[in-house]
């Protein structure tokens, strides 16, 4: 008997892929990144692979990487394997083509992704594994968890026996992510299934000195075109082959497969044909018509490439009159879809070779792109589509296009559930439990051996605070339903927050339990409930529980952790397992995992479990709403109508009903709309004392979320201000009767706490309170009215702010604000100071990682605009390629400002001011005086070109605003920087062109989930690195100084704010290429972010993040460019790694490696030291000349 | 060459001198390092269960920041999700006692009288050769009489013993209003070693921050001389070994010790402040001792403690009484 486990569809491939290979070459992307994770875990546990050999799993510099290194180790005759998706699969295509040419066994295994277009998408279609479809690779698709775990061995099974590479691939998200009920093989059959003698057939074919030959050879016109016509038979085998693959692994697993599946009426009139996890949403749509009137089927294609035009024929109904062919992928300007086209391909050649009889009509269409919903009240549309007298030859079908009016209209209230089957849904709120619980709640229930169970969850787009909804299935069958529970039996509402903002009961069915973890008495909840609510209960006939889940939480000592309480109140009122043996399964899960920490752990949630049944209370449910409480809006009504409509409605969870027609064509978006949507995520947010204050805007200076703004007035401006505005006389001379207010944004606020960290005042005798504080806040409208009153305050002069110091930046606008970054995040202050600084005319080019997801993430962005309209443009391409992106807008400001300075020069008569054209092309603009003046310039000119006719005069107002000095900047992390963006930023670096490289340093890639990159530090755990990372982190700082040309500088804000501010007008200033790399604390290295600052002072202070800066300028005067900021480290490199869990899992798996690793670290730390100390000690001579200007000096 | 092997606990020891708790025995190189400079044992730092409490808490609530977002299902790879101190105390046991050819012993420190079972089985699995039970109640309460200490010590010791087979030491504070009566209690329990003393760790206060101040000051030599005291006069009252810990800061403290009639002396902060290999020099030290005053260490040991039948009140009294009058030569009346 196999093992049944609960898994998700990434684990159920992974789990063949590492037992069946030597070699898994990586590199993270979403949604595959967990095949690559688990592969590194189990290799550094020791897991071996069916041959008794543990992989080898090394970690690339990117997918190109990946796939190079893989086509080596394929040479080299090793069995290799990886696992990618979207953009990485792009970055293989080369090498799939060379390894697809040299007839190479090899399998990549790809979790399906939407491609980067008007916009990225983390989520699931098959534009990635269509995009490849042209390479030469056997393209084979699972539809299913199961599936996902069983082709996979197809897979590498069916590569050795037909000598092509397979790509594997399966529903991102949808099936990578689907937690399901799976069947284990065994090594034992996995060996069976794979001989091997064919294994060793593979290894004969590798480069060998002692059998030499050469392979990749350069051909000429005589001979290339044939050479390419050797490989047919292996391809007209092949689909005869993968079929015989599948009929062995039916031998060996007794589950059977084909290359193409038909369900449905054998005499079937109308098909769809369709590829992935879609075909489980069109099988019961078949099953219910053929009940009703018999004639459909659907055909599910497994075998993309080569296309099995054979078994696709024999597998289709001769009497198939109609054929709907389902892509889920878009090829704008092709004359169908990929699967559309060889369906058509087939079929007419059969029709014409006189092989098949008739020819159907075979229609097109678009569907579940970027993972959108494919539900069977879909698919029942597309049929019926095909029985009316004239189908539409192309159609999308689950979005409302009302531009090109090619969507089908779908009933969604058309559903088929198994009545067996009961499902939940939970709304929990990202790092709450919600989901780590929903998944135990599943593996608890999925484990009982007689039940099946299903999990998927969705997230929305923001990093902290994000609404997160689980749906869950548990049942007597197998669950095979790619989408979400539409008619849920169980709603779960874990805070009430949610409640007052979204519909939770949109996917309820009528007569479902709701249950409400509430602060209020179960006799005043229904009172509280808003009225929309109410009525929705009253039309569903809900049955309505209540729980004060914190309370409970709180009393069992708990703290916040509410998941075990709400988890016990779902099984108690559910039934889907008897009361008391779900308790008891729920505390034996509790036992295995706290037992060896704390018997006090166990003991508190055992405890929870048991008193949570006594605060349970069902409220009784009125017959119709009573309340007249409105749901709270997700933007005020003074927003921009576009925000009013579009971006509410994705704010409210129901994007998926906006339009075609409602959204931009290209991708273009309105800047700065973060500030419409007031999250209030926070119950305890930061709270200013101004009489304690000193007004030195450390704190403003560090917030993440942009939420503490300072600004100083004439006194006699408090006259109108509501109760509640706080104020303080200004702390500066000359400037009497003027007060100074430090206003926190309450609604935006995070509670993150770095404020209260960075703030250097503790009051006499409260040693523990600040001149700010984390304080509880119910109501916010006192913060909201003072937030209004403050933003009718004018901004202060930018003229009067002393620039050089953190205490001035606090009167600088910024202009990137309340992002969805984590709580506490330790990127956005840089991005903060940059817009604060030079926001209104900068430039962005922002590598795909953390900050253009929280820079750039729908539905609303934090890059904001002035109240003259500037401010930063923003702009994301892809992840390798982003200094090259940054500098191309660089040389397009170049080459613009060149044109306008030409123009300009030719325009100076009709202009008529000859001073002002001479100041305009030569008055300096590094500093912001300078830069303040010429944008005034710059209004003039504006003001005298208006009206003026020309096609020079046209030319010039197409370009003038480039004669204010245009400050680019190339952000982003260090995955990016370090790793597959490497080779740019140093091309770029080497350009000598102004611009300047921000990397915000997290030492791992911190959006995918905390991956190695080449910054993580020596001896840190990271995912790729679970055995600690073994090589010293790269000094790009001293890689930048070679060039000479570079202005390099390292910071932490939480360290030296002061040198921070510093490097970046210097950088800014600077005329050449300029790199700064900011320390960035982050969740991913584990320990309470609050202390994030801390950390920071202890990364420099122990010599890990020693701060400095390299301005070439200052060795063209003849100094010594290399500057050591920071003091000779006082503490060790123990002191400052102590508190962070990267670093002491080691510790504890591996103590001796850790100590060895460790020791390592302080000695390159030392080592580092000295050489710094001695480079700022050196001559000006000693270091690289700036070859760009002047002559040889120093 | 004098004999140095020493029977503690029933372990067989090259010498006396033994590590006690502190921050070398951190790691498995600093446990090395204290093998290689000679010492006959050495006690591993403390377990702190609270602590190891508040991190699995801690661990717990980093743990539920995992899933925060669609991309990021966790930030650390699995196999390594909850690092807690009790699996890095044991993992470090378990690899020190295989490095080094000294008996290596576990120390704990407890705080709920159900968890210190568990903990010590758990000590005793991952190869402690002997456990220091380090039984420290933070004094703020002001309920408990000192009979409930004492009770809840003997419970503890009780229990410990009922549940492993390796010898069991306690190491107690001084602050019992009869320590020589508790000693004999915990003797008739059947504990295997009485370690002397516990040193209070006391806050201070920084006037200038207006702020409590914590931390640890290392020992000096003057405190040698209350453990002395207590060491002279359980000399052979006891079946327990006695171990002597304290201001131990060159050969001659451990010589003083010996004479008191420890069975072992520990040390931590001479070799905090000199490093491990000045252990070295401690052995040595009472190595060249014995030799020049040719005496064996059996018979040093306890030759100047309290002989046996002596009042112990009395000798005391009589050497609190000599004390004065060597103060009053010294320093004069201090009337």
């Amino acid at each position: 008997m196999n093992e049944r486990v609960i898994i998700d569809g990434n684990e159920a491939a992974a789990d063949v892929a590492y037992r069946l290979t030597e070699l898994c070459s990586i590199y993270p992307i979403t949604p595959s990144s967990t095949m690559a994770e688990l592969a590194d875990e189990w290799a550094s546990k020791g897991r071996t692979n069916v041959w008794g050999q543990v992989p080898t799993v090394i970690e690339m510099q990117s997918e190109g990487g990946a796939a190079g290194a893989m086509h080596g180790a394929l040479q080299g005759g090793a069995l290799s394997t990886t696992f990618t998706a979207s953009q990485g699969l792009l970055l293989m295509i080369p090498n799939l083509f060379r390894i697809a040419g040299e007839l190479t066994s090899s399998v990549f295994h790809v979790a399906a992704r939407s491609l980067a277009t008007q916009g990225l998408s983390i989520f699931g279609d098959h534009q990635d594994v269509m995009a490849i479809r042209q390479t030469g690779v056997c393209l084979l698709s699972s539809a299913s968890v199961q599936e996902a775990h069983d082709m996979a061995a197809v897979a590498h099974l069916a590569t050795l026996l037909t000598r092509l590479p397979v790509v594997h691939f399966f529903d991102g998200f949808r099936t990578s992510h689907e937690l399901n009920t799976v069947e284990l093989l065994t090594d034992d059959q996995l060996r069976e299934l794979v001989p091997r003698e064919l294994v060793l057939e593979h290894r004969a074919r590798a480069l060998s000195p002692a059998n030499p030959f050469i392979r990749g050879t350069a051909q000429n016109p005589d001979t290339y075109f044939q050479s390419r016509e050797t490989a047919n038979p292996f391809y007209d085998r092949t689909p005869e082959t993968m079929a015989a693959a599948m009929r062995r692994f039916a031998e060996v697993a007794g589950r059977e497969y084909s290359l193409v599946e038909y369900h449905g009426d054998p005499n079937a009139e109308r098909v769809v044909v369709v590829m992935g996890s879609g075909v489980e949403a069109v099988i019961p749509v078949v099953e219910h018509l053929n009940r009703e009137q018999g004639a459909t089927g659907v055909l599910f294609v497994r075998l993309y490439r080569p296309f099995p035009t054979e078994a696709f024929l024999d597998a289709l109904p001769q009497s198939v009159r109609r054929i709907a062919v389902l892509d889920r992928t878009k090829e704008p300007g092709a004359g169908g879809e990929p699967l559309f086209l060889d369906v058509n391909s087939a079929l007419g050649e059969a029709y014409s070779s006189g092989r098949r009889a008739t020819m159907p009509q075979v229609v097109g269409g678009r569907y579940g792109l970027s993972s959108k919903e494919f539900t069977p009240a879909m698919v029942k549309a597309v049929f019926a589509e095909l029985e009316r007298p004239n189908p539409r030859p192309r159609f999308t079908v689950g979005i409302n296009d009302d531009v090109t009016h090619l969507s089908l209209e779908h009933d969604p209230s058309f559903q088929l559930p198994d009545p067996d089957t009961v499902g939940a849904v939970f709304y929990g709120l990202g790092s709450d439990g919600t989901v780590g619980a929903n998944k135990n709640t599943i593996k608890i229930l999925g484990s009982s051996g007689e039940m099946y169970a299903q999990g998927y969850f969705v997230y929305d787009s923001k990093k902290s605070g994000s609404r997160t909804v689980s749906h869950l299935r548990f049942g007597p069958n197998p669950i095979r339903a790619p989408y979400l529970v539409a008619r849920a039996d169980f709603v779960g509402c874990h805070h009430w927050s949610i409640l007052e903002r979204v519909d939770v009961l949109e996917f309820a069915r009528p007569g479902a339990t709701l249950l409400v973890n509430s602060p209020h008495p179960a006799d005043e909840l229904w009172d509280r409930l808003p009225g929309p609510v109410q009525e929705r209960i009253a039309e569903l006939g809900i049955d309505l529980y209540c729980i004060d889940a914190s309370r409970v939480a709180r009393a069992a000592g708990l703290g916040s952790r509410t998941n075990t309480i709400l988890q016990t109140c779902f099984f108690a009122i559910s039934g889907v397992l008897p009361r008391e043996e779900a308790f008891e399964r729920i505390k034996d899960a509790i036992t295995k995992t706290y037992a060896r920490k704390s018997a006090e752990v166990v003991r508190k949630n055992h405890l929870a479990v048991e008193q949570s049944l006594a605060h349970l209370h069902r409220v009784p449910v009125p017959s119709a709403a009573t309340g007249t409480r409105a749901m709270l809006a997700a933007v005020p009504d003074d927003a921009p109508e576009f925000v009013r409509t579009v971006t509410a409605t994705m704010l409210e969870g129901r994007g998926d009903l906006l339009p075609v027609s409602a959204l931009p064509v290209d991708g273009t978006y309105p800047s700065g709309t973060t500030r419409y949507e007031k999250r209030n995520i926070s119950d305890i947010v930061a709270v200013w004392d101004p009489e304690a204050c000193i007004q030195c805007g450390n704190c403003s200076f560090v917030c993440p979320h942009s939420v503490l703004r300072a600004k100083y007035y004439p006194q006699d401006k408090l006259s109108l201000a509501p109760d509640g505005f706080l104020s303080a006389p200004l702390d500066a001379a000359g400037l009497p009767d003027t007060s100074y207010t430090l206003q926190v944004y309450a609604e935006d606020c995070t509670g993150c706490g770095l404020c209260v960290e960075a703030c250097p005042v503790k009051p006499i005798g409260q040693p523990s309170r600040r001149a700010i504080n984390l304080e509880p806040v119910a109501d916010r409208s006192t913060e909201r009215r003072a937030v209004e009153f403050f933003e009718e305050l004018p901004l202060n002069n930018r003229a009067r702010v002393d620039f050089g110091t953190v205490r001035g930046t606090q009167f600088l606008q910024p202009l990137f604000e309340f992002s969805g970054a984590c709580s506490g995040c330790g990127e956005t202050p840089y991005l903060k100071l940059l817009t604060q600084l030079f926001g209104d005319r900068a430039s962005v080019a922002n590598a795909t990682g953390c900050s253009s997801i929280y820079g750039g993430n729908l539905p609303t962005t934090p890059w904001a605009t002035n109240a003259e309209g500037r401010g930063p443009a923003w702009s994301n391409s892809l992840f390798e390629d982003n200094a090259e992106f940054g500098l191309g807008l660089r040389l397009a400001a170049d080459l613009h400002e060149d044109l306008a300075r030409t123009r300009l020069g030719e325009l100076r008569t009709e202009i008529g001011d000859d001073a002002l054209v001479e100041a305009l092309l030569h008055a300096p603009q590094r500093h912001e005086s300078e830069l303040q003046a010429q944008a005034a310039r710059l209004k003039q000119l504006l003001a005298r070109l208006e009206g003026m006719e020309g096609a020079k005069a046209a030319d010039l107002r197409s370009v003038a605003d480039h004669l204010l000095r245009r400050s680019v900047w190339i952000v982003g992390g260090d995955g990016w920087a370090y790793d597959i963006g490497s080779a740019g930023v140093d091309h770029v670096l080497a350009s000598g062109r102004d611009v300047n490289v921000l990397v915000l340093d997290t030492e791992v890639y911190s959006n995918t989930g905390g991956q190695a990159s080449k910054s993580t530090p020596l001896g840190a755990v990271a995912k790729f690195a679970a055995g600690g990372k073994l090589t010293n982190k790269k000094d790009m700082a001293m890689q930048a100084m070679a060039y000479g040309s570079v202005y390099v500088a390292r910071v932490a804000m939480g360290a030296d704010p002061q040198q921070t501010l510093k490097a970046f007008r210097e950088a800014e200033a600077y005329d050449g290429p300029s790199l700064i790399i900011a320390y960035s604390h982050c969740i991913a290295h584990g320990y309470d972010i609050r202390k994030g600052l801390d950390q920071q002072y202890k990364a420099v202070n122990s010599g890990h993040w020693p701060l400095m800066r390299y301005n070439p300028v200052l060795r063209n005067n003849g100094a010594n460019p290399f500057l050591l900021d920071s003091p000779r480290p006082r503490l060790s490199l123990a002191d400052y790694q102590g508190a962070e869990l990267r670093y002491q899992v080691l510790h504890t798996t591996d103590p001796v490696e850790a100590e060895r690793l460790a020791a390592h670290a302080q000695q390159q730390v030392d080592r580092r030291w000295a050489e710094y100390e001695e480079l700022a000690t050196r001559g000006p001579e000693a270091f690289a000349a700036d070859t760009r200007r002047g002559e040889i000096n120093a | 060459m004098p004999d140095l092997t020493t029977n503690y606990l029933g372990l067989q020891l090259r010498n006396p001198v033994v590590a006690s708790a502190g921050p070398i025995s951190q790691s498995v190189t600093g446990i090395r390092s204290l093998a290689d400079a000679g010492v006959g044992a050495v006690v591993m730092y403390s377990l702190f269960e609270e602590q190891v409490r508040r991190q699995a808490e801690y661990t717990a609530e980093l743990a539920m920041v995992h899933e925060p977002f669609a991309e990021a299902t966790a930030f650390l790879p699995g196999v390594h999700h909850d690092p807690d101190g009790i699996t890095q105390y044991l993992k470090l046991l378990e690899v020190a006692a295989d490095a080094v050819d000294v008996p290596v012993i576990a120390s704990l420190n407890g705080a709920a009288p159900g968890s210190w079972t568990t903990m010590a089985r758990h000590l005793e699995e991952a190869g402690a050769a002997a456990l220091e039970l380090n039984i420290y109640f933070v004094p703020g309460d002001l309920t408990m009489t000192g009979a409930d200490v004492e009770r809840r010590h003997l419970e503890i010791v009780r229990a410990v013993k009922e549940t492993v087979r390796v010898p069991v030491a306690v190491k107690l504070s001084p602050y019992f209003s009869s320590v020589g009566h508790f000693c004999l209690a915990l003797d008739e329990v059947g504990v295997d070693g009485l370690v002397l003393f516990n040193r209070f760790l006391q806050p201070d206060i920084d006037v200038d921050r207006l702020e409590v101040r914590s931390g640890v000051t290392l020992s000096s030599p003057n405190e040698a001389r209350l453990p002395r005291t207590w060491i002279a006069v359980l000399r052979d009252k006891v079946r327990a070994s006695l171990a002597a810990t304290s201001g131990v800061a060159d050969h001659e403290d451990v010589v003083k010790y010996i004479l008191a009639g420890a069975d072992v002396v520990m040390s931590t902060s001479a070799l905090v402040r000199h490093g491990a290999a000045h252990a070295r020099g401690l052995v040595d030290g009472l190595d060249a001792w014995l030799e020049r005053k040719d005496l064996t260490l059996a018979a040093a040991r306890g030759l100047l403690a309290v002989p046996p039948h002596t009042p112990a009140a009395g000798y005391e009294r009589a050497g609190y009484v000599a004390s004065l009058l060597k103060a009053k030569e010294v320093y004069g009346s201090l009337n």
